[in-house]
């Protein structure tokens, strides 16, 4: 019997313990991430339920898969998860589902699932039905250790969201993005990755100067970046995992907008070195520079379309900013926007067919997109000091950064504009936001 | 404004030199959201008129004024500017050993990679002024760091216009 207690009171103290570590681990890692709030959903919103994961799990879980999968659906916009209080039962397996009765709360899907251990790890069981269908439409069993269990439900999430949009889903990738504090000989620049949710951010560099314009290869290993701890703009390549980098740009005048070819060999920049911003290919394995621009405006911000045949990239050769398009070996250059007085910094949609970029009108400075068949331009956004868009690799989503009162936050809105978020951060201003392609 | 005033009657007698082909007009779009050209009332910017420290004789001092500022989408020379840069011209050609870094500033409207063009078209504004009174271009270096490191933070008109700003920097 005392054995017994002294047993149990010390299982009680280490869980007590470990509780403890994971509450300041996660206040630490509180400080640093981003947390995503809803600025507008979109009335076109599918309504899912999404039931807390059944656990028989001692002391509960390290984390609420079933909630991050909700989260990560209603941030793609496309979903309306019913809060947990709107869930009429709280079923774990599709034997014990009533359709009918879902369809009472107007769930078109539900999705319900548990969570055992399995020595240290975890054994994931979910399925997702359609309510409306009145079918089981997907099921799986993963295992996960403790640590990827947050990498599992963004896994679950993806599966979910293909399911049902018949679109690869996307909340398996990153984001890298600058973090800026303090100002004048105090200021203070990092650069981050963190989970596309806004977690697990990391700082990959820190530096006393500007940090700008950081780029993922396309095979998302190694991030480019513009960094004036030289004393003037450079264009950096580092690897992500291990940190190693190398100085790929040091010209006089401005070395930057890196954006790397789809097939990763071959890097568009703007460099200054000849008198002005102009466009530059770099072909990464010799070094060599080809020029592709050559007049007296500012020519920048080049992005590659995905077929790595042509470049968009932003010139004021007609006075003000717009958007040119020329082929990516060099010619003729063709305007393409023309709705507006300003448009920058162009980013194909990852199927080519439409432009995401900075548009100015009355209100201020927007995301827009246009349509590269129809040349229709559609303002995504109603924030007011929009710049740096970056699309998501399926195509859905929109990242930028914007202002809120003074600060500097990410903003994200879907591409077609009904759905918008923003990412504040505790650490002062965040900026010049970059997502990573698919990474798995 | 952190710099002192004096030899303002010099300084006047300067202002009335033959001023070279000074400035490049380069149809800069820092982005205004009425489509005018910005407020450039002054608010203290304008006390830079006759601050510079320049003396003809040969010791020449370093123009204590260090800081000069453009209008809105442009990167001319404001007239009241010219006597600073005159004095750094002079304290340059007078010192051909010392070398300056121009740097150059644009606010933070429109986005940070174009505006590292606009910040550089400033300073090369500058350089261009600086060379056309006899500096030598190897004395002069310059970056670019566009919106990063304003002056001033804050998004009204008063911040813009310190921002848009060429700094001499003599290390």
């Amino acid at each position: 019997m005392k054995q017994r207690m002294s047993q149990s009171l010390r299982r009680l103290a280490a869980a007590w313990l470990a509780s403890l570590v994971a509450l300041c681990l996660a206040a630490n890692a509180q400080a640093q991430n981003l947390t995503i709030e809803i600025t507008r959903g979109s009335d076109q919103a599918i309504p899912i339920a999404i039931v807390p994961f059944e656990s028989q799990a001692a002391g509960g879980l390290p984390q609420d898969v079933a909630q991050i999968v909700s989260d990560d659906l209603e941030h793609s916009g496309q979903f309306e998860p019913l809060s947990r209080s709107a869930l009429i039962s709280l079923p774990s397996s599709s034997k014990d589902v009533f359709y009918d009765d879902w369809k009472r709360v107007n769930a078109r899907y539900l999705v319900v699932g548990k969570i055992e251990p399995q020595g240290s790890d975890y054994r994931i069981q979910y399925e997702l039905m359609d309510i409306a269908g009145g079918k089981r439409m997907l099921g799986e069993t993963l295992t996960s250790s403790a640590s990827d269990l947050r990498a599992s439900a963004h896994y679950i999430s993806d599966q979910i969201f293909e399911a049902i949009t018949g679109i690869r889903g996307a909340f398996s990738t990153r984001i890298a993005y600058v973090a800026a504090s303090g100002s004048g000989d105090n200021a203070r620049y990092a650069l981050y990755v963190a989970d596309a949710d806004g977690y697990n951010a990391q700082q990959v560099l820190s530096s006393d100067d500007p940090i700008l314009s950081p780029a993922w290869s396309p095979d998302g290993s190694k991030l480019a970046y513009v960094s004036f701890e030289s004393g003037n703009s450079a264009i950096y390549v580092q690897n992500v995992a291990t940190g190693e980098r190398l100085r790929l740009t040091s010209f006089p005048g401005i070395n930057g907008a890196p954006a790397w070819s789809p097939d990763g060999r071959k890097m568009a920049m703007s460099l200054s070195k000849d008198g002005q911003p102009e466009i530059y290919v770099m072909d990464l394995a010799s070094r060599q520079l080809t020029r592709l621009t050559n007049n007296r405006a500012i020519e920048t911000e080049p992005d590659w379309s995905p077929d790595g045949r042509s470049l968009i990239f932003t010139s004021d050769r007609s006075g003000a900013p717009q958007l040119y398009r020329m082929p990516a070996g060099g010619g003729e250059a063709q305007r393409v926007t023309f709705t507006g007085s300003y448009n920058s910094d162009g980013r194909f949609s990852p199927d080519g067919k439409a432009l995401f970029m900075i548009t100015r009108d009355d209100s201020g400075f927007h995301v827009a997109k246009q349509d590269l068949d129809t040349s229709r331009v559609t303002v995504l956004t109603d924030t007011r000091w929009d710049e740096s868009p970056s699309v998501a690799p399926n195509g859905t989503m929109v990242i930028f950064a914007t202002q809120q009162g003074s600060q500097g936050v990410l903003g994200a809105v879907s591409s077609d504009g009904r759905a918008s978020f923003r990412l504040p951060s505790q650490q002062g201003d965040v900026r010049e936001p970059a997502w990573s392609p698919y990474l798995n | 404004m952190q710099f002192k005033t004096y030899a303002k009657t010099l300084a006047v007698a300067l202002s009335l030199a033959v001023v070279a082909g000074c400035s490049s007009s380069g149809g800069t779009q820092e982005g205004n959201m009425d489509g005018t050209s910005g407020n450039m009332s002054g608010q203290g910017m304008t006390s830079g008129q006759g601050a510079n420290g320049s003396q003809m004789n040969a010791n020449q001092q370093r123009p204590s004024v260090n800081t000069i500022y453009f209008a809105f989408d442009s990167d001319e020379i404001r007239p009241e500017f010219e006597s600073v840069l005159r004095g750094h011209a002079q304290y340059l050609m007078a010192n051909p050993s010392v070398n300056v870094t121009l740097e150059g500033y644009a606010d933070e409207r429109g986005t940070r990679e174009y505006n590292l063009g606009l910040g550089e078209r400033r300073a090369q504004s500058v350089e261009q002024y600086l060379t056309v009174q006899g500096v030598s271009p190897s004395q002069i270096s310059i970056v670019s760091y566009g919106e990063e490191r304003p002056a001033v933070q804050g998004h009204t008109e008063e911040a813009y216009a310190k921002n848009r700003r060429v700094v001499f920097d003599y290390k």
